[in-house]
């Protein structure tokens, strides 16, 4: 059996890469995609902590992140949709007021 | 042994395929590369003994809310990035904050390196449940989703309202009479 650290680890990398996705690109469309992969890597420690663990209270805390991710890519793609429609842009950049 | 090779196999390729879900400049290869990384974290669910998990990473995720993702940046049909430009006058890119962030960051990584290689590592399951029976079957899943965690279902269900009224909101046009 793969040892538990290394679940850990690509775990690790692949939150690390979707953090540097949200920090370095200037798309919002990418910036949700990175936010993805980001709940992705702490759903594979989870299920990983879970299997050790030899129970599956891992898995429905993973089901539930599903859950909370999908009702976060609604809502998110929502306010891309909006804010596209005011600036016809996706550069997180040009969004610097609160009301207009 | 064929075991680690088929985990390193899914690794490499759910690490490479966020690589270049990050590196992309068109948003359209960025969703479907994601499909291909979400595919390959799928398989190393397979292998920790969840497989309804990862079918369901592959139909709710990449089958529907990377869908919904491609409806979005077909119908923006959002313009190239712009290229990025470091604007030098930004408060957090003095020369100070981003040396700090430095040190912050090697220090994590160094603490994160200590944890790994001072804590026992696990090559086999522990636990009350761990002796071979396999505990990941559906109906487990269920009896105690639907036993233990009941409150948290129904405040999902909660939420999942409340985020469909607020998307259909949001999405909605301006100055439109409903």
């Amino acid at each position: 059996m793969v040892p538990l650290s290394h679940y850990l680890i690509v775990s690790a990398v692949l939150f690390a890469l979707g953090a540097a996705g949200v920090f370095l690109r200037r798309n919002l469309i990418t910036i949700l995609l990175s936010i993805e992969i980001m709940l992705n890597a702490v759903n594979l420690t989870f299920v990983a902590f879970g299997r050790f663990a030899g129970d599956v209270d891992g898995q429905i805390i993973t089901f539930f992140v599903m859950t909370v991710a999908a009702a976060e890519a609604a809502v998110g793609l929502a306010l891309v949709i909006a804010l596209f429609r005011h600036r016809e842009s996706l550069n997180p950049d040009t969004f610097t007021n609160l009301k207009w | 042994m064929p075991e680690m090779l088929v985990f390193y196999t899914f690794s490499a390729v759910a690490i490479l395929a966020s690589a270049f879900v990050i590196g992309q400049r068109n948003p359209m290869y960025s969703v479907l590369l994601l499909v291909l990384s979400f595919a390959a974290v799928a398989g190393l669910f397979i292998q920790l003994d969840a497989p309804f998990l990862a079918l369901a990473l592959m139909i709710v995720y990449a089958g529907a809310i990377m869908v919904l993702f491609l409806f979005v940046v077909m119908l923006l049909n959002a313009p190239q990035e712009d290229a990025l430009t470091w604007d030098r006058a930004h408060p957090l890119r003095h020369p100070v904050v981003t040396r700090f962030g430095t040190v912050l960051a090697v220090f994590l990584i160094v603490e994160l390196g200590y944890a790994l290689m001072r804590g026992n590592d696990l090559a086999q399951p522990i636990g009350s449940r761990a002796s071979g029976e396999v505990v990941s079957s559906v109906r487990e899943l269920g009896r105690v989703l639907f036993t233990d965690y009941i409150f948290a279902f129904e405040a999902t269900s909660i939420l999942i309202l409340v985020a469909m009224v607020g998307a259909v909101m949001l999405a909605r046009r301006e100055g439109e009479q409903s």
